[in-house]
């Protein structure tokens, strides 16, 4: 066991956890932040992204120690209080979530795009989103709302400018 | 009249056909929805199972002392604790195996403190085996000298099914082109993201509650008792959200009996939750099947006949898998016009692993092989006779009124419609007839454009005695209606579909319509989610509460209005007058007057609706769904014939849905099916050696991301189904059954090249281009 220090959905955290533990479970069985998901444990199904730092990774690749002093950004720390994100109204807003399992990454790597550039062509925004496997959707309508969260943004930026 | 309603006046509006959004959708977004897979219940243990990991054994023994000996083990279990406990479709299955019999066979299990304790217990069991020779083929499984596999099943035969229609040999006699092939469909799985789970827990009076993710949470109940010895009656069944099924929870199997016998054993809670490697070898697939079709035509492009000969890979036990036959022989019977059938399919146990129900539930077999038999009649008919391929297809197209060989009554048809619909949008003819002249060219990539449609139900499937679904609806002194319906909810989308058709009804935004389906304490009785039939059967019985309540309510307020019932209508919160939309009273006051007067009238309404379809018999012949509906996809692709990559750009697709309900949840649908069978098609593939699963992990076993899916351009055809609620029709398992063959037969457009056997993999494709290069220099 060994102290860990992060910061989570803005929170500090300190926790003795044992060097085996990855970073998915610590978040979900010690935090007890289920929203991040367990699709496959092995880096194969993008399902457990989480944003480090600012960029998403893949959390049941990273052993939890490996996060010391990193500022962590789950699917429960993206919206503000009750003011969702462009990116989760426009997954509602388009129908791009069925069961739901895979829709915390898919949120999780749309924020990401976003932020740093909200206005991606077609290919940009299947990039994003190609390392996520959502059985239900087919994509198209995950894509559409994507789009329709960059206008949203765009158009957010420029009133506010 | 009331200070509040004077001057209102409403429209009529409808909200049939319009977007609604999935009520659960925003927990989602934000990651606070519960999964089962998160659930946690106190004093919980967590169960973990040992798999055979060998085809066929005997087990001469197991030691279990030194996982007993491990703190945090509470309980190890085998098959000598459950004995007489059966499970499956023709009880050939059990919790937990005295025999290996296949790679997942269950030899035991423990129930631990934690999943690590779980995880090391099943380690320190030490089984010694003594391995017995394989049957890893059903042909192989009919072979004389063939090791028996189950007990009860000599000569490996399992399920058979028959179905003959007219005289085979004058039809032949009758038929200027015969095709015969064999197509051989491999194994593919469901993949849901959620992995499955169970959580068990039983009471003191000896009651279990088990959280499931099972689909069909009524007959569930039958089919769990006699794995556990006790009543069906004292089963509750919980349906926490779960991270998609598509068919695959549509049976009981072993790791739920285990979780409960784990539970019932140690008193505490036992959760059952498989890893995805686990998930991979465990689960249910499709039934693989190598089907012999024959089919026969008139040089004027009538077709004379079909037969299909199915064999089927059992496995080792009896799930859904191989009852896919009575699915499979309504393709048969009833795609296109056909005047003479014959139709057989035997299941052959061996030791590889056992299929289950999956979307498209074998009209995704079946219609790979009759579409392509389609395409090749189109395509020597317009080579030989000059026939317009859409004009074969239209020449065989049944109509509204028409009745197949099985009884198949096909009300609203509209075949012909979509076949012409898709066929223009796409410009399929010139396309097509464009890439056949570039096929022979050289050029490393080559475009094809293929087309394919296909029959399914679309009311039901009157297998069991009943088909319907239960509904309970109450409204509360706030105008909230609560819902009660047996239909379940697993990510398709039925608590968008019932809230809007309520909201319809009974003039509330769908948003103040409740839906309470996941708990089988409360909720009526209903057979499940499968044969595309939820919209249809529960949409009906939601309708049909919904309109008796209205009645209750508008009959209360036509006394105080001192009109007529039938002059009166509930439009966006009041009662109004039909003709000019003025507002009478707000519905929460009217509720609250019925409500707190002498004799209380407070509205809680129920209905059963049962369609009006017939049971599936042993003849095969009965009008076993209340609807049936075609679809058309047209799928343009570019090989590239270096690497043999098949890329689907885009498809196109034309379906009778009946009558639109929420467009969204129907877009979803369609979208999403077909990535099902687009994965199937190019990059899904179970690949076994000895009944072991070499591939289990999302590397090696490819399903359709992002960058994969094709640009897709939806037509939905408005039958008008007559039964249907507003017309609607079942629509989530089509898309999943076309695409493939629409795909086959634009590579066939491209390349010059049929796959038989799917998936059209870049090796297979690079290899078949090779040799046919190889054949013609
Ligand atoms: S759970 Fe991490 S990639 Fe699948
Ligand atoms: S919505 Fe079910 S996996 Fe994406």
């Amino acid at each position: 066991m060994k102290l860990l220090n992060l910061t989570i959905n803005g929170r500090k955290h300190t926790k003795a956890v044992s060097p085996s533990m990855t970073l998915l479970d610590f978040l979900r069985e010690e935090l007890n932040l289920t929203g991040t998901k367990n699709g496959c444990d092995k880096g194969a199904c993008g399902c457990c992204s989480v944003m480090i730092d600012d960029k998403p990774m893949l959390s049941c690749l990273l052993p939890a120690l490996e996060a010391e002093g990193a500022a962590i950004t789950t699917i429960e720390g993206i919206a503000k209080g009750n003011a969702l994100h462009p990116v989760q109204e426009a997954m509602i807003e388009m129908g791009a979530i069925q069961c739901g399992f895979c829709t915390p990454a898919m949120v999780i790597n749309g924020v990401h795009m976003l932020a740093k550039n909200n206005n991606p062509d077609d290919d940009e925004v299947k990039e994003c989103i190609s390392a996520t496997v959502c059985r239900c959707t087919g994509y198209n309508s995950i894509e559409k709302a994507l789009h329709l969260a960059a206008s949203k943004m765009r158009r957010a930026a420029h009133d506010g400018s | 009249m009331a200070e509040d309603v004077a001057f209102k006046h409403i429209e009529k509006t409808s909200l049939i056909g319009k977007r609604i959004k999935k009520p659960d959708a925003p927990a989602k977004a934000i990651g606070k929805t519960r999964y089962i897979n998160d659930m946690v219940l106190p004093q919980m243990l967590y169960g973990k199972i040992l798999h055979a990991g060998r085809p066929h054994a005997e087990i001469i023994s197991i030691d279990t002392s030194e996982a007993e000996k491990l703190a945090g083990v509470h309980l190890v279990i085998t098959a000598k604790d459950t004995p007489d406990l059966k499970l499956g479709f023709v009880k050939d299955n059990a919790p937990l195996k005295s025999k290996v019999l296949c790679e997942r066979d269950e030899v035991a299990a423990v129930a631990a403190e934690s999943e690590a304790i779980a995880a090391a217990a099943i380690k320190l069991i030490k089984v010694s085996y003594k391995d017995l020779p394989g049957v890893f083929s059903a042909k192989d499984g009919l072979k004389k000298d063939a090791p028996q596999i189950q007990e009860n099943f000599p000569g490996n035969k399992s399920l058979k099914f028959k179905f003959k229609h007219g005289d085979l040999a004058e039809a032949e006699a009758g038929s200027d082109i015969i095709l015969d092939h064999v197509f051989n469909v491999h194994y593919v799985t469901h993949c849901c993201m959620g992995t499955s789970c169970a959580i068990a827990d039983f009471d003191h009076n000896g009651k279990l509650t088990i959280y499931s993710q099972t689909q069909y949470p009524y007959n569930y109940k039958m089919d769990l008792a006699p794995a556990l010895g006790i009543d069906p009656g004292d089963i509750r069944v919980i349906q926490p959200t779960t991270g998609g099924s598509f068919g695959a929870k549509l049976d009981v199997y072993p790791y739920e009996p285990v979780a409960a016998i784990l539970a019932q054993k140690t008193g505490r809670p036992v959760k059952v939750l498989f890893d995805r490697e686990e998930e991979f070898i465990n689960s249910p697939t499709r039934q693989p099947a190598a089907i012999h079709l024959r089919t026969g035509c008139t040089s004027d492009g009538i077709l004379t006949f079909r037969s299909a000969d199915v064999l089927m890979d059992n496995g080792a036990y009896t799930s859904w898998g191989p009852t896919v036959p009575v699915i499979m022989m309504r393709t048969v019977s009833g795609h296109y016009r056909v005047p003479v059938i014959d139709f057989k399919a035997q299941a052959v146990y061996s030791n590889n692993a056992y299929a289950g129900s999956f979307r498209g539930y074998g009209n995704v077999q079946m219609t790979y092989a009759t579409a392509q038999h389609m395409d090749m009649f189109a395509e020597e008919l317009s080579e030989k006779h000059g026939m317009d391929p859409i004009e074969f297809h239209l020449k065989n197209a049944q109509k509204s009124g028409e009745v197949t060989p099985q009884k198949s009554y096909l009300r609203e048809c509209v075949l012909a419609e979509c076949l012409t619909t898709a066929a223009a949008a796409s410009d399929y003819v010139n396309k097509h007839k464009t890439y056949t002249e570039a096929c022979t060219e050289e050029g490393r990539y080559k475009r094809g454009i293929g087309l394919a449609s296909s029959i399914h139900n679309a009311g039901g499937a009157k297998i069991h005695k009943s088909d319907g679904c239960g509904t309970i609806l109450k409204m509360d002194d706030y105008a909230r209606v609560t819902v009660i319906t047996g239909a379940s909810e697993i990510g398709q989308g039925i608590d968008a579909v019932i809230s809007q058709i309520v909201s319809e009804e009974l003039g509330v935004p769908p948003e103040h319509v409740t839906l309470v389906n996941n708990d089988s304490d409360i909720g009526p009785w209903d057979v499940g989610v499968h044969a595309s039939r939820t919209t249809f059967i529960a949409g009906n019985g939601a309708k049909r509460a919904a309109i008796k309540a209205k009645k209750q309510i508008l009959a209360a307020a036509s006394k105080q209005a001192n009109v007529t019932a039938e002059e009166l209508d509930l439009r966006g919160g009041y009662v109004v007058q039909d003709k000019d939309g003025a507002a009478v009273i707000r519905l929460d006051r009217m509720l609250r007057q019925m409500h707190f007067q002498p004799t209380p009238d407070v509205v809680m309404v129920s209905d059963y609706y049962e369609p009006n379809s017939e049971l599936e018999g042993k003849d095969h012949i009965s009008d076993h769904s209340a609807a049936y509906s075609h679809a058309v996809h047209i799928a343009e692709v570019v090989v590239d014939t270096y690497t043999g990559e098949v890329k689907v750009e885009k498809v196109t697709m034309a379906q009778d849905v009946g009558r639109v309900i929420n467009r969204m949840g129907l877009e979803a649908q369609m979208e999403g099916g077909l990535a099902f069978g687009l994965g199937f098609a190019l990059s899904e593939e179970m690949i076994f050696e000895e009944g072991r699963l070499l591939n289990p992990s999302f590397r090696d076993y490819k399903v359709p991301t992002a960058p994969e899916m094709p640009e897709i351009e939806m037509h939905f055809i408005e039958s008008d189904c007559e039964e249907g609620p507003y017309g609607a029709k079942g629509i989530a398992e089509l898309p999943t059954i076309v695409i493939a063959p629409a795909i086959a037969n634009a590579v066939y457009n491209a390349t010059g090249i049929r796959f038989l056997n799917p998936p059209m993999s870049p090796e297979k494709v690079a290899r078949a281009i090779w040799e046919k290069k190889q054949a013609d220099s």
